[in-house]
Formats: C-alpha cells, structure tokens, sequence
C-alpha cells in the first residue's frame, strides 16, 4: 500500500462519495422510471406483437390454403355441372329432335293414311256413282229394250227387279 | 488478457516511483558526500545558487538539494529529500521560479529560498494529478472552469464560494487565496496556521510539498503555499483512508461538486435524454428500431438477456432497473474519461465512487438474500461440523470481499487505463527532456502516437468490459442471494 500513498484517485473523500451516492441513486430512480421501465415494456409488448403477429401470419397461410382447396372443389364442382349441362343440353336436343322427326312421320303418315282414305271413300263414292249410273243406264236402255219386246208381261217385270237387286249388292 | 493488460499498464505506471524511490534513495547518500564535500572546500555557503552548477542533470528531482548547501542536513532527518515536486511536473515550468521551504518541520510563515531550476517532467506526478478529482475544470491546459465550492469547516460552518476566486494556472494552482483557503493541484486546501492573516483575496506565490513521516509513522506529503515570501502549512481535505492512502485529519469537509461530481451529472442527464429519445419509439404503432434506439437497444437485450435472466430468471424484471442504471452508468462513465482533451475524468477510476456502488450492492444483496441464502453463510448445511469451523468465517468475509473486489476491480482498471494512456504521452517529455529536446521530443511523439492509439483501443474495450463485469457480477451476486434451493436434490 506504500507505493499508493498520495494516489488520489484511490482516496475516499466524503464529498465525492455523498455526491455519488445522489447522483447514483437519483440516476437508478430516474432512470427506472422514465427509461429503463418503459424501455423494457416495449420490447416485451414489441416481442409480444411480434409472435401474434408471425402466428397471425400462419393461421392466414393456413386459411389461404383452405380457401384456395374450397375454391378448387367449387372450380371442379361447377366445371362438372357445365359437363352435366351440356350433356344433359345436348341429350335434350338430340330427343327434341328426334320427337320432332317422330311427329312429322307420324303426320306425314297420319296425313298420307288419312288422304287414302280419302281418296279410297273417294274411288267407292265415285265407284257407286259410277255404278248407279251404268245400273240406271243398264235399266233405261234394257227399259227401252223390253219395252219394245216385253210390253206389259209381269213375268217380266219381277225377273228385271230381281236382276236390279242383285246388281245393287254388289 | 485484459486483466494482464491491466495489471502490467498498472505496474508500468508505478515501476517508475518505485524505482526512482529507490534511486533517490541511493543517491541521497552520494548527494550527501558531495555535499560534504563542498563543506569542505569551503564554497559559496548560504549564497544565491544560480553560481552553482552541479553535475546532477541526470537526475532530475535531485537538481534542487544541490542547491541546498544554506541548511543543516539535520533539518531533513526523516524527509525523503526525493519528493520535491512540489511545483513542477511539466516541462513548461523552467522559467517559473522555484520556492523552498527552509524548515518542513515548521507551520507559520517559515523562511523561503527561491532558485530556477532546470525543467523537468514527473511522469508518475503527472499522470496522478490528470486522474485526480479537482476543485476545478482544466480542458487541454486552457480552458479552466471555475466550479461551486461547499465547504464545511469544523471552526466556521458550511461556507459556499466560486473556484474561479482562486484564478486557477498552470498545474491547477490558485494564483490568489481566499480567507485562508488556497487552490493547490486542483484542489482546496485550507491554511492550518492560526496565526495567518486570512483576506478574501491575497496573493499566492507558489507552493512546496515534501513527503514526511507522521507520528503514527504513516507516510504523507507535507504541503505549504508561499504567501509574501513566507511559507504557511495547508492541509487538505478530509479524506477517509485512516492514513493509509495519505490521507490526513483535516479541519474542513470539501462538499464541492467536483470535476468528477459535474461529469456524473452531465453523463447522467446525456444518458437521460438519449434514452427519452429512444423510448418515445416505442409508443404509438410499432415500428422497426431507428436512431439512437438501435445503439441503445442491442446492449438493453444484451444486460437482459445474456445477464439478467441467466443469473435471475423469473426474477430479472425486479433487479433489472438496477442492473441497467449500474451498466450504462458504468459505461457511460467510461467513455466520457475516454474523450481526448476533455480533461481525463476519471470518475469510475475513483474508489469513492466504485465504493459508493460496490456498498449500494452489498446493501441491496444483503436485504434481498433469502433464508437459503443467511443459511449458507451462518450454518452451511450438508458439511461435517469441522468443515463448518473453516466455511462460516470464510462465508462471512466473503460477503465483504465480494463488494470489495467490484470496488477495486472497477477503479484499478478504468485508473491504469488512464495512466497507460498519460505514460505513453509522458514519453514525449520523457524522451524530450522535459520539452528541451526538439529531436528527443519527435523520437517521443513518434512513439506515443501508435502507442497511446492502441492503449485508447483497448480502453475502449474495457470501458465496455468492465461496464459488463460489474453488472454480470452484480447479477451473481443477487442471484445467488434470492436463489431458492432444493436440498434433496443436489449437494
């Protein structure tokens, strides 16, 4: 310790320690207070935003992907009801068209029958006509005929009838 | 490997007292037989000494006894004729005149010889007196603010005055007095004689120390202001060493906000406003760390996470304010002494206030220590009864030691950094003759540049370590002071 003798800075003089220990513990009680306190709060509330906000970031990745999953089915989902639509469009119009062809054969049938028929009622009306008239032209020239040769025998008479009887049969 | 460095920059810085100790000691005795010598022959005794030119230029705090041929040798028994610095240290002093107490022994209004002594240069004076607490602000030699002086005197009371009364010069030494205070090295000292006409101004001539023997055979330096070519004893300012540093009772407390005191509080209001600047940031929306937040912040983290919570855990936020204020305080602190030119404060060098921090510790370590923590110290558990006889004493001075060592950790280092730092600047002196030397003094300043450069690098390291030392430790100490134990498991 000799050597230290007269080393001032190693002297303890009451003056500086009093001074010190107020500077010290008005620095500790300031400082705690204005400095170190707010400072410690802020980085546990910064460290606190930090982790919500990167868990925040994955619960968002996460429901991201689940959109982006559901977005996908509904893609599929509508792309298969287009494929539905169309066949079901496409069957539809192959039927339409189809009845259509039906019903225009049958109308075409229907009409060409109907038209026969016409045309055969036509050819009976027109046949019997025909026959009337060849019957009735038959009966006046054979009239004429008998009434030059048979005049007045009932004999004969009756004999023509049945024979105009007959021809109406058929 | 700091520490090493420490420990030789500390040695470096005393090696030369203790061996120019040595050599005046040597050289006391030669000096004494050429002065018998002279007795002899009969020359010039009790005479002006600007005549006498004695081959003692190689021995620079000798060149003064040569002259002292006026006296009786017998009126130095005890002296250490070694330690006349009394009034020069640097090398500019050459042309200033040289007073010399004819009697140490003496108090009042003692006789005085004047001489001119060649210039010389004290290194280790030098380098104390820079570190040293002062009653004044010198920057570079050349600005001097005068500071607030409080003195409480033991005949007078509390007494409040300006330094700048004092008109402080060279080497911090009062050109004036006031009543009968004088401004010596920076620092007030009070005029013990009764008998001294104390006005509120007078003028100083100069000042002599001589190191002496008290009666309790203490070592201390003896100092005397020259006031109208007489010489009166002062005596400094109350200093709580029981002696041992040079310390001696003394009549008046000096309560002054010192060079130290205004640097503490000028570091603590810059650390104040710095960190109001970085902690305005973290209110309002969250934003990214900018500015002087991303100085402040890594080293925040840093004391919190690799200090605080290792040693404390889920108790650091109680501890971590104090933690906190003894880190940046520390730091802070450190850095200021490291600023060139700013008058080499040297306020963590200060044991005074290491103690005042280390006691702040021990306080707050003994008050938080659980019943654990008094059981491991009073009555170790675990340990055989003859075990306990050697554990309890060592337990219990180890409650002292631990605040001890912060104490003189801090203080040793941040000290011999800053002596380092003078010495290797001391070169320029060293090597120039005290200034004489154009070349020797360019041979100096080639080599202190690179070196004081490296020494301000690692002082630079240090101020970080130390801060970081003293906190760590600090950490343990608490810890293991509120640490709860489990018995059953370990041991």
């Amino acid at each position: 310790m000799m050597f230290l003798a007269g080393f001032a800075p190693f002297q303890p003089t009451p003056g500086l320690a009093l001074w010190s220990l107020i500077i010290f513990l008005l620095f500790w009680a300031v400082m705690a207070k204005y400095a170190f306190r707010p400072m410690m709060e802020g980085l546990k509330k910064r460290e606190s935003d930090i982790s919500n906000a990167l868990a925040e970031a994955q619960k968002a990745k996460e429901e991201m992907a689940n959109l982006k999953a559901e977005n996908e089915s509904i893609l599929a989902e509508a792309r298969e009801e287009r494929a539905t639509m169309l066949r079901e469009a496409k069957e539809t119009k192959a039927a339409i068209i189809a009845e259509a062809k039906e019903k225009a054969r049958e109308e075409a049938n229907r009409m060409t029958s109907t038209a026969k028929m016409e045309i055969e009622n036509e050819k009976k009306a027109a046949m019997i006509e025909v026959k009337n008239d060849v019957g009735n032209m038959a009966t006046e020239i054979a009239e004429k005929i008998l009434r030059k040769e048979l005049k007045g025998s009932p004999e004969h008479q009756s004999f023509v009838n049945t024979l105009v009887g007959e021809m109406n049969m058929n | 490997m700091l520490r090493i460095l420490a420990i030789v920059a500390i040695l470096m810085a005393f090696s030369p007292s203790l061996t120019s100790q040595a050599d005046k000691n040597g050289l006391k005795k030669a000096k004494e037989q050429t002065h018998q010598g002279h007795d002899h022959s009969g020359h010039n005794h009790g005479h002006d000494h600007s005549g006498h030119n004695h081959d003692h230029s190689g021995h620079n705090h000798d060149d003064h006894k040569g002259h002292d041929h006026g006296h009786k040798h017998d009126d130095h028994a005890g002296h250490n004729h070694g330690a006349h610095n009394g009034d020069h240290g640097h090398g500019d002093h050459g042309h200033h005149p040289h007073y010399h107490v004819t009697d140490y022994n003496k108090d009042c209004g003692v006789a005085v010889k004047i001489d001119n002594p060649e210039p010389s240069y004290d290194p280790t004076a030098t380098a104390i007196h820079h570190i040293s607490d002062a009653n004044v602000w010198t920057i570079m030699d050349m600005v001097r603010v005068p500071l607030p002086a409080i003195i409480y005197n033991k005949d007078r009371g509390m007494e409040f005055f300006s330094t700048g009364k004092f008109q402080a010069g060279h080497h911090d030494n009062g050109h004036y007095g006031y009543k009968d205070y004088v401004l010596f090295e920076g620092n007030i000292h009070r005029i013990t004689c009764p008998a001294f006409d104390a006005k509120d101004k007078y003028e100083v001539q100069g000042f002599d120390k001589e190191e002496m023997v008290s009666a309790a055979g203490k070592n201390y330096e003896k100092k005397f202001a020259i006031i109208n070519n007489k010489a009166y004893n002062i005596e400094q300012k109350t200093i709580w060493d029981g002696g041992m540093l040079g310390g001696t009772p003394s009549s008046f407390i000096d309560l002054s906000p010192t060079k130290n005191v205004v640097s503490m509080g000028l570091v603590s209001l810059i650390l104040f406003l710095l960190f109001r600047k970085a902690v305005k940031k973290y209110q309002g929306a969250p934003n990214a760390p900018s500015g002087v937040q991303s100085f402040l912040e890594p080293m925040f983290q840093f004391i919190r996470d690799d200090v605080a919570v290792p040693f404390l855990g889920d108790k650091h936020e109680k501890f971590l304010p104090l933690l906190m204020t003894i880190f940046f305080f520390i730091l802070g602190l450190n850095l200021w002494g490291q600023v060139p030119f700013l008058g080499n404060v040297n306020v963590t060098g200060s044991l005074t206030v290491t103690a005042v921090m280390a006691i702040v510790v021990f306080i707050l370590t003994n008050i938080n220590g659980n019943g654990d923590y008094w059981k491991h110290i009073l009555w170790p558990p675990d340990t055989p009864w003859f075990v306990k006889i050697i554990l309890i004493p060592v337990e219990l001075l180890g409650m002292f030691i631990k605040p001890l060592t912060l104490m003189l950790r801090l203080a040793g280092n941040i000290s011999a950094g800053h002596i380092a730092i003078l010495s290797f600047v001391g070169l320029i002196f060293i090597f120039g003759k005290a200034g004489t030397n154009m070349a020797g003094s360019l041979t100096g300043t080639a080599l202190a540049i690179p070196l004081t450069m490296f020494m301000m690098a690692i002082e630079l390291i240090v101020a970080f370590v130390q801060a970081f030392v003293f906190t760590i430790l600090t950490a343990s100490y608490l810890g293991a002071a509120t640490e709860e134990h489990h018995h059953d498991d370990h041991h």
